[in-house]
């Protein structure tokens, strides 16, 4: 696709560049609605239903499958596995992307989106789990910017001031370690205050905790994922380190991803003593937890493990993908369908159909970002003047 | 500090905040004591390999 | 002790609201907290409400709000259970009670928490629980990001969903402005049945227990709002259980800022310990590249000295 695209203006009409176009057009009209009649015109937001499709799945699953970039960067730069130097490149700017668009979709949502800096200029809610997933956020947001700068400034043959970032490249990692571990727990923590919504099942006070370990899980599968996508529509642009490299990752990457979704298994089973809900489990929301946990949570562990054995990298990548998909009904069914549960129907929450069309939309936008750069800067490859300098 | 609280909330309010502001001159000077405790080591090391 | 609406309006005009956060002993100590001493309540009894909507007609008109659909006198509402909405801060519901002959009426609204749930979930601190026992909202610092709407255990704050450039959380306020001036909030003087009652919370406490113990047949032994989440300003009495009125007996008695105390506790400890902890392995790990680069170096030595030596 990227081949055909490059080639001039009479192949401009390729499926792929079709489809975004139109999805992006319908985007920008909604957009003028939303700033121009307001939330209630576009969404199907509700007194009783104050977050929907918006935050469920651009802030939660967005942050969780934009969690690549510290998994790798910590697994490089501070554990020391260097053989997964070529993958932390592609990991960091989707990290990049991702973050960036949660915030870019964040202004859909709220309110007054222009005031979105108050708490840390106006006043500061300290008590305030979400103060602490904005403050992380944004600083987060900034580190991965500065993490990926160099590729951007090779690009641009800004030898001094790549050299000089480069130069803090630990401590941007520890910060950044530091910082995701913080604000995907906080993203959990935000459901503490209310234990008479969301159901017992999802609620524990380990909430922080499951959706940190799983930010792990979401990120490692994440980038076994994206490597293999990008294997395939930017093979031209990787060179033969990220080559050879390649399966060594997509091996080591699944490996962890199989003993922490293991560990996972057991500490939400704990969730479920510590509440003592086991008889829930009997109900139609324990049937749904019970999917969750044995389809979501134990076979892709086990998958995992198989293909690791068996080297299998197939298997790998396709219990990659169900993986991520777990996470994101996870993601989806504490922010939505856990949430409210003792609502009656009348009151609960569907998403109006340009709810799903802007979150389609912004996912667009990343995609042509990302590839704009790929085809760009030095991210599948390293740049010949920069050889070994990283 | 003679500030007199009624409510938790006020109280985690304070505390929290001054908690925030120990936990950036925590990541700063975790830091620079690092560069200070493996100041001279770093210099060995740039000798011996 | 109960204070009519005729009778407070004497004494608050000869004590000042401003003598109401005297300082009491208990409060200084920075370990427990109790609220405010002597902040204001209502109390709702339901026992003496007949439905008749007067307390929503009254605030409407003291909060200028739009004017309803149908008017207040039409109670043909009553027949489907309602919540707060952004143009109706109040609101009361009709319950059919099997055990009753009569229907039972509920009138919500915001509880003015003790220790506000929406308070803590708020990120700019825009709602703030004062000293008169109201809690009220700040709409120039709201950046309407609706945490407080999942916050709030009683499903009361509003959102003006078809405002597009400047959206309000809108909810009760207690008649801030009224009460500061020692009039009394707008449905409490429109009550007919003195179904409402205004006073200090520890005197409506004393009145509502006064009442059970002389008409033990009348009520359930229990004030809602006494201990619920912490405690609200506002108390409930009921002679049906209250969760056949609609209110959650679920919500336990810890105060929503101790909810989230422990997740928020564990932050800074991460702030401080993780990069200890990450930073040392980063040492380990490179100590071992080292090592593993000296070995290296020394093994290549030996067998280019052994090869010369063969040589
Ligand atoms: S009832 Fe809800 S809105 Fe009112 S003070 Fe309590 S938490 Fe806040
Ligand atoms: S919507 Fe406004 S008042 Fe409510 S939590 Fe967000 S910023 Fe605070
Ligand atoms: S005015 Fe009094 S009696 Fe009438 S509905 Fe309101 S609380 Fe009940």
């Amino acid at each position: 696709m990227s081949a055909t695209t490059s080639r001039g203006s009479q192949t401009w009409f390729t499926p792929f560049n079709v489809i975004t176009s139109a999805i992006i057009i319908v985007g920008l009209v909604i957009t003028f609605l939303r700033f121009t009649k307001g939330l209630g015109a576009v969404t199907h937001l509700s007194h009783d239903n104050p977050w929907g499709l918006w935050i469920s799945f651009d802030l939660l699953v967005g942050v969780a499958l934009a969690a690549g970039g510290y998994v790798t960067s910590a697994a490089v730069y501070l554990f020391g596995l260097r053989k997964y130097h070529s993958a932390v490149r592609p990991a960091v700017l989707t990290g990049f992307l991702g973050y960036a668009l949660v915030v870019f979709a964040l202004h859909y949502d709220v309110g007054r989106p222009w005031r979105l800096p108050y708490p840390f200029i106006m006043q500061q809610g300290t008590t305030s789990l979400l103060f602490e997933v904005a403050a992380c956020v944004a600083l987060y947001l900034t580190v991965l910017f500065l993490e990926f700068v160099p590729a951007a400034l090779e690009w641009l043959g800004l030898k001094r001031v790549r050299d000089l970032i480069t130069r803090l490249t630990l401590a941007l990692t520890i910060l950044g370690v530091v910082l995701s571990t913080l604000h995907q727990s906080s993203l959990g923590a935000l459901f503490l205050i209310a234990p008479s919504k969301l159901h017992p099942l999802w609620y524990s006070p380990y909430l922080p905790v499951y959706f940190f370990v799983s930010s792990i899980i979401a990120g490692l599968s994440m980038v076994i994922f994206e490597s293999t996508l990008s294997h395939h529509y930017f093979a031209d642009k990787m060179d033969q380190t990220h080559l050879d490299e390649k399966e060594g990752v997509t091996l080591g990457f699944g490996k962890a991803a199989s003993l922490v979704l293991a560990g996972y298994f057991f500490i939400k089973l704990m969730g479920v003593a510590g509440g003592d809900n086991w008889r829930l489990l009997g109900t139609s929301y324990g049937l749904w937890f019970l999917v969750e946990m044995i389809g979501f949570i134990a076979l892709p562990a086990f998958l995992y493990a198989v293909g690791v054995r068996n080297k299998d990298l197939p298997l790998i990548k396709w219990t990659a993908l169900w993986t991520i998909i777990g996470i994101v009904l996870n993601r989806l069914t504490v922010g939505l369908i856990a949430f409210n549960w003792q609502l009656p129907p009348s009151r609960r929450y569907f998403p109006h159909w340009m709810e799903i069309a802007i979150s389609i939309f912004i996912v667009t936008v990343g995609i042509v970002v990302f590839k704009f750069i790929v085809t760009r800067m030095p991210i599948f490859y390293e740049h010949p003047e920069y050889k070994d300098a990283h | 500090m003679d500030t007199i609280f009624y409510t938790y909330q006020e109280f985690y309010t304070h505390t929290k905040a001054i908690a925030y502001l120990l936990m950036v001159a925590a990541l700063i000077g975790i830091a620079c004591f690092w560069k200070f405790l493996s100041g001279k080591d770093d210099a060995d090391q740039d000798r011996t390999l | 002790m109960s204070i009519s609406r005729r009778k407070f309006l004497g004494w608050v005009g000869a004590a000042g609201v401003g003598t109401v956060v005297a300082r009491s002993a208990h409060a200084s100590g920075n370990k427990h907290f109790e609220g405010y001493p002597g902040s204001f309540g209502v109390l709702h009894d339901m026992t003496r409400c007949v439905g008749c909507r007067s307390c929503e007609a009254a605030c409407n008109h003291v909060n200028s709000l739009p004017a309803p659909e149908q008017p207040f006198t039409d109670l043909s509402v009553l027949m489907q259970e309602r919540r707060t909405t952004e143009k109706s801060f109040t609101v009361v519901n009709k319950y059919s009670v099997a055990s009753r002959q009569t229907p039972l009426f509920r009138k919500i609204q915001c509880n003015h928490c003790l220790e506000p749930a929406c308070a803590s979930a708020c990120f700019v601190k825009a709602f703030q629980k004062t000293s008169t026992g109201a809690v009220i909202y700040d709409p120039s610092v709201c950046v309407g990001c609706r945490y407080c709407m999942i916050a709030c255990p009683f499903e009361i704050p509003a959102y003006e969903y078809n405002e597009a450039l400047s959206p309000r959380v809108m909810k009760c306020t207690l008649c801030y402005p009224r009460i500061s001036q020692g009039q009394l909030p707008g449905c409490v003087e429109a009550c007919p049945m003195e179904a409402l009652t205004f006073g200090k919370r520890e005197d409506l406490i004393e009145t509502a227990r006064e009442r059970i113990r002389q008409f033990p047949g009348r009520y359930v032994d229990h004030i809602y709002g006494e201990t619920e989440m912490g405690g609200t300003s506002w108390l409930y009495l009921s002679g049906v259980p209250f969760s056949q009125v609609g209110m959650r007996e679920d919500l336990g008695v810890t105060p929503a800022p101790e909810l989230t105390f422990g997740a928020l506790s564990v932050v800074p400890i991460v702030a401080g310990l993780w990069p200890v902890l990450l930073t040392g392995i980063y040492a380990i790990s490179k100590r071992k590249e080292i090592i593993f680069q000296q070995e290296l170096e020394a093994v290549k030595k030996a067998a280019q000295s052994r090869s010369k030596e063969e040589i």
